[in-house]
C-alpha cells in the first residue's frame, strides 16, 4: 500500500490504492476514483449473476476462515419469505490485524459499495456494519460516509434510483474480542451479551434476529466492487499458477520486531521470505528473526525455517504448519523471550473468553497462570504435560474456537521452543531478563 | 403427532427409536443411558455451555454436545468411549480448579452433581497449583444466597429467570474465569417462583436461606407428596429428618408443575411440625373434657351425634378419602357440610402453561366440593339450634364462635383444639397431611396421591381411620383397612371418580371426569 510508507514496487495495489489519500475519504473524491460504478452495474444485474461472478472469482473470506464467498452467498435462498440480512464484520479484534481499520479510515465508501452489492446479491435490504468499540476514527469516517451515501441516494429506499432498497447501518460494538466471532457478533448486534451461539442453526438459516444472515469481513466486501468492475478472470490472475484455490490480492498487517511495520497488499502466493526481508525491510539492526505468527494470534507460530519456505496464500501457510488466518503478521526477533510472548497471548485469551464453555473459561486462565509461572522461573517439568493436556482439552470441544486459539500458540510454542521453556525451568529465571539486566 | 418422523439410532449399543428433533441426551435417557450434564435441564432452553455431555458420534469429526445435537438416522453414539470419557474428565478437572472443595460445610454435599460426576468419572487428583479465584458470598434476595466460589456458571438460574419466570434478574457478569452470576441493579430474587433456582443449581452455589445448615442431604428421608398450600396441586417431595419436615421440593410432573414449586408453597411446611397438637382423645366427663381412651372418646362422639342433625365444617386440606367419610356421616344424619378457604394473590409462572400459585390456598377445594361440601365465608352459618357440629380440622375464628356455639353439641376431629367452643362432647385427634396417606383433587380435577412422610404425635390416628371408626360406632358398615379401601369405596359411589384406584393413579395422578378414558388409553 503501503501507508504509512510509500508503496513497495512488488505490492499489487487494489484495495489499498488510496490509503493515505485524503480526497478518497469523501463521496466526491471517491466518485472521481471510480466509486459506485460497480454498484450501479450490480443493481442492473440479477442477484444470481452477481453470486456467480463472485463464485467464479475464487474470492474467499478474508476474516480468517477463508470460506468461499460466492458459495456462502448462495446459501441464502431467494424467495423464502423472510427478511435477509448482511452483516459486515468490522470487529477486527484479532491481535496483530489492522487492515480493515485502514480500509474504513481511507476508503469508507469502498466498504459501503461492497456492502450494498453483497446485500443485493443475497436478497437483503439491510446491511449492518459492526465496528469494534475501540475503532473511534474508523467509526466516525464510516458514519460520515453512510450519511453522505444516503443523502446522495446511493443507498436507502431507492438505491441509485433503481427502486431497490439497500440500507446500510453502522453499529458500534463495546470492544470485546469475541464479538469478532460471527454468532457472538449477531448477539451483540441484537443487544445481547456477545456470546457465541451453538451451530447449527447456521447464520444462513437463523442469523441476526433469527433470520437468514450472511456475515462477511470488511476486506472481503471491499474486494467485491473490483471483481464486478474487472471481472472474475482478472481477479483469478492474482494467484500462483499451481494453486487456483487462493485468488486475489491480500492485505497483510505486519507488526512486531521488523524494520517497516505496516499494511502491505500482495497477490496470493507471494513468497513469505521476500515479503519479510524485502517489503518489510527485514529485522531491526543487529537482530535476527526468530518466529512469525502469520495470521493473527490464533494461528500456530512458525519458526523461520517454516516461514521462509512459506507461500502467502491459504494453502501455502497450511503447508508450512500454520494458517493464513486474518493475515495479521506478528514478527518476533531473537531478543524476545518466547515464553513471555506466549504467556502474553494466553493472557489475552483468558481476558477475552466469554465464559460460556468450561474448557475455555477455566482453561485459558489456567494456561495463563502456568505460563506466567514458568516465565517467572517457577515452572516445573511436569508443566509441559499439563499444558499440552489442557491444550488438548481446549481444542475442538467448545462452541467457538477461542479456546482452540489459546491452545494453538502454547502447543506450537512448546513444540518449537521447548529449549527456552526448559531454560526458564532449570535456571529458575527468565534468561532474557537476565541478559537485559546485565 | 402422526407426521413426526421416527429416527432410529444406536446409543451405547442399544437401539433407540425417537421422534425427529430429539436431542441425543434425551434419546439416551429413553434407553436408560445417563449422559452426564450440568447446563442442560429439561425445563429450560438449551445452552450447550458446560460441555460435560460431549459424546462420540461415529463419523463425526468432533465430539458432540449431546444436549444440543439432534438425533440423526443411523447414528452410532458412544457415551463411555475413551475420547468421550477423557473429554468429560477434562471438563471435571477444569470445573474443580476454581471450586473450593468445601463439601464438608456445603449444603449441597450429598446431592451435588459435581460431587457425583467427579466420583463417577473424574480424576483422583488435581494438577492445579495456582491460587483459586475468590468472590464473596452474596444475598440474592428472596430465599436465595449465592456462593460464587462454588458456581460452575451453567447458567440454569439465569435461563430460569429469563425464560421461565420471565423476570430477568440474573446475568453472567464479567468474562473468562472472573465470570460470576450477577444481579441487575436494584433487582432481587423476589419473584414468587424464584426459589426454583436453588433446585436448578447443580452445585452448592445457590442455596436456600431457609434450609441453610439445617441438615445433610444423606440424613433426609424423602416422601412423594403433593404441595398442600394451594389448589394447583404441585407434585412435591417432603423431606424429613428425625420425624421433622425440613424441606419441601418440587417433584417433576409434566402435567401439573413440570419441575417447579413456588416459594410460598415450598416454604410453608412448618405447620406440619406444629407443637400445639392434639395427641390424646378426650371425652366430656363430669362437665369437663378429660383425656380418654379412643373407645371412650369415639363412644362419646357417637352418642352426641346419634339421632341429631349433624353439620360438618371440614377443612379443605383434608383428603378425598376423609371428606368422603365425612360426607357419609352427613348423609347418615341428614345434615350439611361446608368449608371456608383462605385466599391470597394468584402468582403465575409465565413460562409454564396453567401453572400458578393459586388464589385459594388449600389443597383440596375441588375434592371438598365434589364430596358435597359448600364453599362459603361463613361455614358455621348453617347451624340451627340443637344441631351437632362436627369440626373436622377446620379453623374457628372469633367471628365464627357465635354461630358455632348455637350447636347443641360439638365434636372436634382435628390436629389442634380450636379456642372458645362450648359444649364440646368429644375430641378425636387426627394426623395432619404429612402424617397420613390419601389423595387430593386439584383445581383442574386431577386426583393425586400423597404418602405418609412422618409419624403422628401421641395417640393421633389417620383421619380416614378415625372417621371409619366413628361411622362404625354409629352402626354404619365400614371395612377399611388401608386408605386405598376408602378410595375404592369413594370411586364406586362417585361417578366422577369411576375407574380410578391408587394403582391407576400412581404417583403422577389422573384427572377425574374422563378418568375412565385416560385409564383405558394407558397401555
Amino acid at each position: 500500500m503501503g501507508y504509512p510508507h510509500a508503496p513497495h514496487a512488488r505490492e499489487t495495489l487494489v484495495l489499498s490504492k488510496y490509503f493515505g489519500d485524503r480526497e478518497a475519504i469523501g463521496l466526491d473524491g471517491w466518485r472521481k476514483r471510480g466509486g459506485y460504478v460497480a454498484l450501479e452495474k450490480a443493481l442492473g444485474m440479477t442477484p444470481a449473476d452477481i453470486v456467480a461472478i463472485v463464485k467464479d472469482s475464487g474470492l474467499r473470506g478474508r476474516g480468517g476462515a477463508g470460506f468461499p464467498t460466492g458459495l456462502k452467498w448462495s446459501f441464502m435462498k431467494p424467495g423464502d419469505g423472510k427478511p435477509h440480512y448482511l452483516c459486515c464484520n468490522a470487529d477486527e479484534s484479532e491481535p496483530g490485524t489492522f487492515k480493515d481499520r485502514e480500509i474504513m479510515r481511507w476508503t469508507p465508501h469502498a466498504l459501503i459499495e461492497g456492502c450494498a452489492i453483497g446485500a443485493y446479491a443475497i436478497g437483503a435490504e439491510t446491511a449492518y456494519i459492526y465496528i469494534r468499540g475501540e475503532f473511534t476514527e474508523p467509526l466516525a469516517r464510516m458514519e460520515a460516509a453512510v450519511r453522505e451515501a444516503r443523502a446522495a441516494g446511493i443507498i436507502g429506499p431507492n438505491a441509485m434510483g433503481t427502486g431497490k432498497r439497500v440500507d446500510v447501518w453502522v453499529h458500534k460494538g463495546a470492544g470485546a474480542y469475541i464479538c469478532g466471532e460471527e454468532t457472538a457478533m449477531m448477539n451483540s448486534l441484537e443487544g445481547r451479551r456477545g456470546n457465541p451461539r451453538i451451530k447449527p442453526p447456521f447464520p444462513a438459516v437463523a442469523g441476526v434476529f433469527g433470520q437468514p444472515t450472511t456475515i462477511n469481513n470488511v476486506e472481503t466486501l471491499a474486494a467485491v466492487p473490483h471483481i464486478l468492475n474487472n471481472g472474475a478472470e482478472w481477479y483469478k490472475k492474482f494467484s500462483r499458477p499451481d494453486n487456483p484455490k487462493s485468488t486475489g490480492t491480500k492485505l497483510w498487517s505486519v507488526c512486531g520486531n521488523v524494520a517497516r511495520p505496516g499494511n502491505y497488499e500482495v497477490v496470493m502466493g507471494f513468497p513469505f521470505k521476500d515479503f519479510l526481508y524485502d517489503l518489510c525491510g527485514g529485522p531491526l539492526p543487529g537482530r535476527k528473526f526468530k518466529a512469525v505468527i502469520p495470521g493473527g494470534s490464533s494461528v500456530p507460530i512458525m519458526n523461520m525455517e517454516e516461514a521462509e519456505a512459506a507461500l502467502m496464500d491459504y494453502e501455502g501457510m497450511v503447508a508450512k504448519g500454520s494458517m493464513l488466518g486474518s493475515a495479521g503478521c506478528i514478527v518476533i526477533d531473537d531478543a524476545q523471550c518466547m515464553v513471555k510472548q506466549i504467556a502474553r497471548l494466553a493472557r489475552f485469551y483468558a481476558h477475552e473468553s466469554c465464559a460460556q464453555c468450561t474448557q475455555c473459561r477455566e482453561g485459558t486462565a489456567w494456561t495463563t497462570k502456568i505460563m506466567e509461572r514458568i516465565e517467572a522461573g517457577q515452572g516445573t517439568v511436569a508443566d509441559f504435560d499439563t499444558l499440552l493436556e489442557i491444550g488438548d482439552n481446549m481444542t475442538g470441544k467448545t462452541i467457538c474456537v477461542l479456546s482452540d486459539s489459546c491452545a494453538v500458540p502454547v502447543v506450537s510454542g512448546i513444540q518449537k521452543w521447548r529449549h527456552e521453556f526448559e531454560a526458564h525451568i532449570t535456571g529458575k529465571r527468565c534468561p532474557f531478563r537476565t541478559a537485559a539486566a546485565a | 403427532m402422526a407426521d413426526v418422523k421416527t429416527i432410529n439410532l444406536t446409543i451405547e449399543g442399544r437401539p433407540v427409536a425417537v421422534a425427529e428433533g430429539t436431542s441425543l441426551l434425551e434419546a439416551a435417557r429413553t434407553v436408560g443411558v445417563l449422559i452426564p450434564h450440568y447446563c442442560y435441564h429439561p425445563g429450560l432452553p438449551v445452552a450447550g455451555v458446560c460441555r460435560m455431555c460431549l459424546v462420540e458420534v461415529e463419523k463425526a469429526p468432533k465430539l458432540a454436545p449431546a444436549c444440543a445435537t439432534s438425533v440423526a438416522e443411523g447414528q452410532v453414539v458412544h457415551v463411555h468411549s475413551e475420547p468421550a470419557r477423557e473429554a468429560r474428565k477434562g471438563v471435571l478437572e477444569m470445573l474443580l480448579i476454581n471450586h473450593p472443595l468445601d463439601c464438608p460445610i456445603c449444603d449441597q454435599a450429598g446431592e451435588c452433581e459435581l460431587q457425583d460426576y467427579t466420583f463417577q468419572e473424574g480424576r483422583k487428583d488435581s494438577r492445579y497449583k495456582e491460587p483459586k479465584r475468590f468472590n464473596p458470598v452474596e444475598d440474592f434476595g428472596g430465599d436465595v444466597m449465592y456462593v460464587p466460589n462454588r458456581c460452575i456458571l451453567c447458567t440454569r438460574c439465569v435461563r430460569f429467570m429469563d425464560d421461565v419466570a420471565q423476570d430477568p434478574v440474573l446475568n453472567v457478569s464479567e468474562r473468562g474465569d472472573r465470570a460470576y452470576i450477577g444481579k441487575f441493579e436494584e433487582k432481587d430474587l423476589t419473584h414468587p417462583w424464584a426459589g426454583n433456582v436453588v433446585e436448578l443449581c447443580p452445585v452448592g452455589a445457590l442455596l436456600s436461606k431457609d434450609f441453610l445448615n439445617k441438615a445433610r442431604a444423606w440424613e433426609l428421608d424423602r416422601t412423594a407428596s403433593i404441595c398442600p398450600n394451594c389448589t394447583q396441586g404441585c407434585n412435591a417431595i417432603i423431606e424429613t429428618r428425625d420425624n421433622v419436615v425440613v424441606r419441601m421440593r418440587p417433584r417433576a410432573n409434566a402435567d401439573v408443575n413440570e419441575y417447579f414449586l413456588c416459594d410460598a408453597g415450598r416454604l410453608d411446611y412448618r405447620w406440619m411440625n406444629g407443637q400445639n397438637r392434639l395427641d390424646l382423645p378426650k371425652a366430656r366427663q363430669g362437665g369437663a373434657l378429660a383425656d380418654a381412651d379412643w373407645d371412650v372418646a369415639l363412644g362419646a362422639a357417637a352418642a352426641a351425634i346419634r339421632g341429631k342433625r349433624t353439620v360438618v365444617v371440614a377443612s379443605p386440606m383434608l383428603s378425598n378419602e376423609t371428606l368422603h367419610l365425612l360426607a357419609r356421616l352427613i348423609k347418615a344424619t341428614g345434615g350439611a357440610g361446608a368449608f371456608r378457604v383462605a385466599t391470597g394473590p394468584e402468582a403465575p409462572l409465565p413460562g409454564v402453561k396453567d401453572l400458578a400459585l393459586r388464589a385459594e390456598r388449600a389443597a383440596n377445594v375441588a375434592g371438598a366440593e365434589l364430596m358435597g361440601f359448600t364453599k362459603t365465608d361463613t361455614p358455621f352459618s348453617g347451624l340451627v339450634d340443637g344441631d351437632v357440629l362436627v369440626i373436622a380440622d377446620h379453623t374457628v375464628t372469633d367471628a365464627d364462635l357465635a354461630a358455632a356455639n348455637r350447636a347443641g353439641a360439638v365434636v372436634v376431629i382435628g390436629t389442634t383444639m380450636p379456642a372458645g367452643l362450648s359444649r364440646v362432647e368429644a375430641v378425636l385427634p387426627i394426623t395432619n397431611f404429612s402424617e397420613e396417606e390419601g389423595t387430593f383433587t386439584n383445581l383442574r380435577g386431577r386426583v393425586q396421591r400423597f404418602l405418609q412422610a412422618k409419624a403422628a404425635p401421641g395417640l393421633a390416628r389417620p383421619s380416614w381411620f378415625v372417621l371409619s371408626d366413628l361411622l362404625a360406632s354409629l352402626g354404619q358398615a365400614t371395612d377399611y383397612f388401608v386408605p386405598s379401601d376408602v378410595f375404592t369405596a369413594l370411586a364406586s359411589s362417585h361417578a366422577e371418580f369411576a375407574g380410578l384406584s391408587y394403582d391407576t393413579i400412581g404417583l403422577r395422578g389422573l384427572p377425574v371426569l374422563g378418568a375412565a378414558q385416560a385409564a383405558g388409553a394407558a397401555p
